[in-house]
C-alpha cells in the first residue's frame, strides 16, 4: 500500500487497522494488540503516543452512544458569519459543552450562505432549541442568519474504515 | 441525565473517560485509580456498557484527514418521491461513510471520505450523473476545539 501522508507509515497503518474497531478489554490491551500484529508492545505504545501528538488520533477513550443514553435530538445548527469572523466565532461555539463538532465550511451562494456548523445534542428538540438560542446570544451581531437541520433518519453509518 | 440502569460509577466512567485513556503497560489500572475503583471493576463495567450499547466503542478515535485521505460533507435536495432510490444510489458508494436524512430543503447529507483526494470529486460527479441532481460539497476549512462532551 502506498501511504500518501508523511504522518503515518505501514506499521502505523497496521496498528490503526487493528484498533479502529476498539481496544480489547483486557489488563494489557496494547500488549494484546502487539501480539496480534507480531510487534513489540513498546513499539505499539510509542506509535499510538506519536499519533496522539500529531492529531492522527483525536483521543483515546469511550465513545458514548447518544441514542442509547437518551440524547436523541441532534440538530445541525448552521450560521451565516462573515469569513473574517468565523474563527473567533468558532472558538467561542466549539468550547460549549453541548456542541460535539464545530467546523468552518465554505458558503455556496446562492444556495447556501452558512459558514459555521455546530452540532448540538439534546434529549428533545426543545432542549436543542434552547441551546441554539444560547449560541445565538453568544454570537450576537456576528451572525446574520441561522437554521437548525434535524436528522430524521440515519440512511447509512459505517464509520471510518481504512485498509490496514 | 438520569438513566435508571446506569449507576453513579457508570456515569463517572462515561464522563471521565471520553479522552485521556493512558498509553502504558496497564492503562486500565491507571484510569481506574483516577476513578477510585479497581482495574478489574473498570474492565468489567466497560464490558457491560459496551454490550448494552451505552458505548458504541472503546478505543482510539482516528482523524480521517490526518491519515492522508480527504473528506467532504455533501448535501442534496432530493424530490420526495425519489428519496429512497437516490439514497440507494448514494449509499452504494463505499466512499460514503454516513448519510443522514434532515428536514430541510437540502434533505440528504452525507460524508464522502477517500484515501485518494481526487476520488472525492469523481464520486460526487458520478452521483450527479446517476441522479441528475446537484450536489453541494462543503469540505471542512477549519475545525474548532472540541472538549469532552456528553455528560450523563
Amino acid at each position: 500500500m502506498t501511504t500518501r501522508s508523511s504522518h503515518t507509515d505501514d506499521i502505523d497503518r497496521r496498528i490503526i487497522g487493528a484498533t479502529q474497531g476498539g481496544l480489547p478489554l483486557v489488563r494489557e490491551p496494547y500488549r494484546a494488540v502487539a501480539k496480534d500484529l507480531g510487534l513489540d508492545p513498546e513499539v505499539v505504545m510509542a506509535r499510538l503516543q506519536r499519533m496522539l501528538e500529531r492529531g492522527v488520533i483525536r483521543r483515546i477513550g469511550v465513545v458514548p452512544n447518544h441514542y442509547a443514553l437518551g440524547v436523541t435530538a441532534n440538530g445541525m445548527s448552521v450560521w451565516d458569519i462573515p469569513d473574517d469572523q468565523v474563527r473567533s466565532a468558532g472558538e467561542l461555539v466549539g468550547a460549549l459543552d453541548f456542541v460535539s463538532h464545530c467546523y468552518h465550511r465554505p458558503r455556496r451562494l446562492p444556495d447556501w450562505p452558512y459558514t459555521l456548523f455546530a452540532m448540538v445534542h439534546g434529549r428533545d428538540r426543545e432542549e436543542v432549541e434552547r441551546k441554539v438560542a444560547e449560541i445565538a446570544g453568544l454570537l450576537g451581531d456576528k451572525q446574520s442568519g441561522h437554521e437548525v437541520l434535524y436528522s430524521t433518519r440515519i440512511l447509512k453509518k459505517t464509520g471510518l474504515r481504512i485498509a490496514a | 441525565m438520569t438513566d435508571p440502569s446506569l449507576d453513579a460509577v457508570d456515569r463517572r466512567i462515561i464522563n471521565a473517560l471520553q479522552g485521556g485513556f493512558p498509553v502504558c503497560e496497564r492503562p486500565f489500572d491507571a484510569a481506574a485509580e483516577e476513578l477510585g475503583i479497581g482495574e478489574a471493576e473498570l474492565i468489567a463495567r466497560l464490558d457491560v456498557l459496551q454490550d448494552s450499547r451505552y458505548l458504541s466503542r472503546f478505543g482510539p478515535m482516528y482523524n480521517a484527514e490526518r491519515l492522508g485521505g480527504d473528506v467532504t460533507l455533501a448535501a442534496m435536495e432530493v424530490p420526495r418521491e425519489r428519496y429512497e432510490t437516490v439514497a440507494e444510489t448514494v449509499n452504494a458508494f463505499d466512499e460514503v461513510a454516513h448519510n443522514y436524512a434532515r428536514d430541510h430543503r437540502f434533505n440528504m447529507w452525507f460524508v464522502v471520505a477517500a484515501e485518494q483526494p481526487e476520488r472525492i470529486a469523481e464520486v460526487l460527479c458520478q452521483i450527479e450523473i446517476e441522479t441528475g441532481l446537484q450536489v453541494l460539497s462543503l469540505p471542512k476549512l477549519e475545525e474548532f476545539f472540541i472538549g469532552l462532551k456528553v455528560t450523563v
